[in-house]
């Protein structure tokens, strides 16, 4: 393992953080729900819970329209995608399967979860940060990433 | 109405957080997760401030008999760590480290990355359909 100093931006990551913090933080006291996004979006397009897609439609707007004004106003910022469209279709089929099936993601168990002191969370974020790892372990050892 | 407005003003601030944070670069996401590699720690600077400031803010608000606009805290039902627990974690993982995208991200850059954008999120949509049917049989 080496640090990749060029790629590292510590500040503007933590700051990142904060405000993703504040968010969930204000999801919570304000609305009383937890800021998982595939829970908010899973039960959205199922249309989970009669006159709850209101809010939930709101925030998945919200979402979109953060970085695309964000462009408008400042012009570009990088993103650069890692796999080809069909190595993009089996990642968000696997995402969304996932997320599903273990009850959220790096926003509900990651942040929310871990910052209730949740061990179901505690024990979900290690699994998909550990797969996670594994899976670009073995992308960079085959030399597709 | 005050909910719908307040929501869309956290989607906002998520979605401004996770630009800030790198988390919207895929590239980024998996220098994250290239551990055994050439490792870009970034992202365990967004996970320190997200629950440390959601945690600080947690403890300040005390107990609430309610929120702030809404009747009742919706709280998670499940307590159990289970099989579906770590076999979905692991699935989603596989997933974030193939694409570099996880939920939030991918709806972020929906309006700013093309078609790549678009087909992440409809398989994403069909994944969380095909789990959730699988979850309830499970």
């Amino acid at each position: 393992m080496s640090i990749n100093w060029i790629e590292f931006t510590p500040f503007a990551s933590l700051f990142g953080g904060i405000a993703i913090g504040v968010a969930a933080l204000f999801m919570w006291l304000l609305l009383g729900r937890i800021m998982g996004v595939s829970g908010i979006l899973g039960q959205a397009v199922a249309g989970e819970g009669a006159g709850q897609n209101g809010w939930r439609l709101a925030f998945i707007i919200g979402v979109v329209s953060a970085p695309f004004g964000y462009v408008l106003v400042a012009g570009d910022f990088t993103s650069r995608m890692v796999a080809s469209p069909v190595g993009l279709a089996v990642a968000g089929l696997l995402v969304g399967l996932g997320t599903a099936i273990g009850s959220g993601c790096t926003s509900g168990h990651g942040i929310c979860g871990l910052s209730r002191f949740s061990v179901r969370s505690f024990v979900a974020t290690c699994c998909f940060v550990l797969s996670g790892m594994v899976t670009v372990f073995i992308l960079k050892s085959g030399g597709l990433a | 109405m005050r909910i719908t407005i307040f929501s869309f003003l956290i989607g906002v601030l998520f979605g401004l957080g996770l630009l800030i944070a790198g988390m919207l670069d895929p590239a980024k996401v998996q220098g994250f997760l290239n551990i055994t590699g050439n490792w870009d720690p970034s992202l365990a600077f967004v996970m320190v401030g997200g629950i440390g400031v959601s945690l600080v803010g947690l403890k300040l608000a005390g107990n609430m008999a309610k929120p702030v606009l809404a009747e009742l805290f919706v709280q998670p039902v499940s307590q159990h760590i289970d099989r579906k627990l770590v076999t979905g974690a692991v699935l989603f993982g596989a997933g974030w480290g193939l694409g570099g995208l996880c939920p939030g991200p991918a709806i972020a850059v929906l309006g700013v990355a093309g078609m790549d954008a678009a087909i992440f999120m409809v398989c994403m949509i069909a994944g969380l359909l095909a789990g959730r049917w699988i979850s309830a049989r499970l």
